[in-house]
């Protein structure tokens, strides 16, 4: 026979290999310019650190940093606590009244254009008058990333072996009990890669932070969009690569949790 | 059988928080939406007049609902801007979506065919993307792209062109990062209904007889639908909806939706109409919204 079917032809590489290509050059391409000298983004003039220099004075810039990395950290928290309770209920409740629309509004958002989820968020709060800042961003990230942290704890309640639990429950745990010292310690890292996903959505989000947030508490991304409106400037090459750097951190941290997950002899949960 | 009895009872109080959450803020918005999208606009702080006020009583209430207007949805229909945009989002959605399965296909397929400890890398480097700043990879094709980008002085020094191409404020810039930035989310459900599949499946049809691409063609194509499908409604609802990458990569001459309900509300502050235009933009994802649910569902609970 020629060729056997399962193998990885050159066909495959080259696909594999350009795919990856297109997704990571610009974000090297955009790291690199970061460290260029000259003012002209174009111009090469040497490595230099001064557009970081530049960063850590702009003072409406810091306070946007520090705006986003207090929202994403508390959403991300209460977004996973709702997200791995709505996870929970979903791949162990069976089926219960109004799991349909449960289950709806937890994937909708996944899906669903964030121009409307913004302006829908924003009437609410505008009706109960609540004064529009840090919590309605809060609240309004929330919403959006606990059902990404229920997709995923979801998945890995869905692959973990159910016998643990039946086998905690015939040696006369009770169910809190056998949820919290043995399910819990199971699903972990699926609910530690939950947060850092809520986390780094939350600092990513423009659309719903510019609906939700009042005057005076931008958030990182609503400043960068307001500089990118205006053109290309080294300084923003500079905070985007430091977001860039944390972001990284944080699949670091991640990955080391999902290889915790699978040192337990568990396949890795998706995301 | 007895332990999961004893333990779904408890799993189901588990819903009645996020359960609460999801209905006020995610549910009951929508109401607003509905709401305000039927009121008039007003120059004022909200900038709509209120439809109703419950406190005013059962009267006023009555005297309301003959007060409602369609006025905004009359606009939306019959005014080329609104129905431009939505048909400008429509086939933007749908072309990228085609423009993405072409391409994410092929990447997919290659992942599946890796030795098993390959994939898992692989798909950790399609996954990282998607963790990193929609907005800041948007920027950084604005830094390739421009006048004197990358992509201009690399084409030059190739004597490709003999002077600088515009790329930004185009369509094709456009497609560029829609491309860009969702091709994980077609990568990702190709990959996991590809790399379930069994080997022996091709093994079988290439013994009886059956030409590599015969086989693609009438195996592994059809097995892997619930991915497409997936995939394709993953990019096309939302980028129906996408205002961030046409605002910084097209040009200005014509709108898609989500630009426009931006325009609206931030620029015009004629909340009534943005409202309407929200409501309209979710009739039209309805059909594929639910779809995706379903599949979602399926997939979830199957596991």
């Amino acid at each position: 026979m020629a060729s056997r079917p399962n193998k990885l032809s050159s066909f495959n590489i080259a696909a594999l290999a350009l795919g990856l290509a297109f997704l990571y050059l610009p974000i090297v391409i955009l790291i690199i310019y970061s460290f260029n000298a000259s003012r002209l983004v174009t111009v090469w003039g040497g490595w230099s650190l001064q557009w970081y220099g530049e960063f850590f004075h702009d003072e409406a810039m810091i306070d946007a940093a520090w705006m986003s990395l207090r929202v994403g950290a508390t959403s991300a928290t209460l977004a996973t606590i709702l997200g791995t309770l709505a996870a929970v209920a979903l791949a162990r409740g069976a089926g219960f009244r109004g799991r349909t629309l449960f289950s709806g509004m937890l994937y909708a958002p996944l899906v669903m254009p964030e121009v409307i989820t913004g302006l829908s968020l924003l009437l609410l709060f505008v009706a109960i008058d609540a004064e529009r800042g840090f919590w309605t961003v809060v609240i309004a990230h929330t919403t959006l990333t606990m059902c990404f942290v229920s997709v995923v704890v979801q998945a890995r309640l869905g692959a973990l072996d159910r016998s643990l639990e039946e086998a905690a429950m015939d040696l006369g745990c009770g169910p809190a009990r056998a949820f919290l010292s043995v399910t819990l310690p199971l699903i972990l890292p699926s609910v530690a890669a939950g947060w850092m996903l809520a986390f780094t959505l939350s600092l990513d989000d423009l659309v719903i932070a510019s609906f939700t947030t009042g005057p005076g508490s931008a958030t990182l991304p609503i400043r960068i969009y307001s500089e990118v409106r205006l053109g290309v400037k080294p300084e923003i090459n500079a905070i985007c690569t430091l977001v860039v750097a944390l972001i990284a951190l944080v699949i670091v941290a991640a990955s080391l949790a999902s290889k915790m997950s699978d040192a337990r002899g568990k396949s890795a949960a998706p995301l | 059988m007895s332990g999961r009895s004893i333990f779904t009872r408890p799993a189901r109080f588990a819903a009645i928080a996020p359960y609460l959450w999801m209905a006020l803020f995610f549910l009951v918005p929508f109401l607003f939406v509905l709401k305000i999208s039927l009121s008039q606009t007003a120059i004022a702080q909200p900038p709509y007049t209120p439809v109703f006020d419950v406190a005013e009583g059962w009267e006023a209430i009555k005297s309301a609902f003959a007060a409602l207007s369609l006025d905004n949805f009359h606009l939306l229909v019959t005014d080329d801007l609104y129905v431009l945009s939505y048909l400008r989002s429509l086939m933007v959605a749908a072309v990228s979506t085609a423009i993405l399965l072409a391409i994410g296909y092929p990447v997919a397929y290659g992942m599946a065919r890796l030795p098993p400890r390959w994939q898992a890398i692989a798909m950790m480097l399609v996954i990282v993307p998607f963790w990193t700043s929609f907005l800041i990879r948007i920027y950084a094709w604005i830094n390739i792209l421009q006048h004197d980008g990358l992509l201009n002085e690399v084409l030059l020094a190739l004597h490709l062109v003999s002077s600088p191409v515009v790329w930004l404020s185009t369509d094709s810039a456009m497609y560029l990062g829609i491309v860009y930035s969702y091709l994980p989310f077609m990568i990702l459900p190709l990959y996991a209904t590809l790399s379930k599949m069994d080997p022996a499946l091709l093994e079988a049809a290439s013994d009886l007889g059956a030409s590599p691409l015969a086989a693609f063609w009438r195996v592994t194509f059809p097995l892997s639908l619930p991915g497409i499908g997936a995939g394709a409604l993953l990019c096309f609802i939302p980028i129906v909806g996408e205002f961030v990458i046409p605002d910084l990569l097209a040009g200005s001459d014509a709108l898609m939706i989500g630009q426009t309900l931006w325009l609206e509300f931030f620029t015009n502050k004629d909340w009534p109409v943005a409202s309407a235009t929200a409501v309209v933009l979710l009739l039209l994802l309805l059909a594929p919204l639910l779809l995706y649910e379903r599949l979602q569902r399926r997939q979830l609970e199957q596991a």
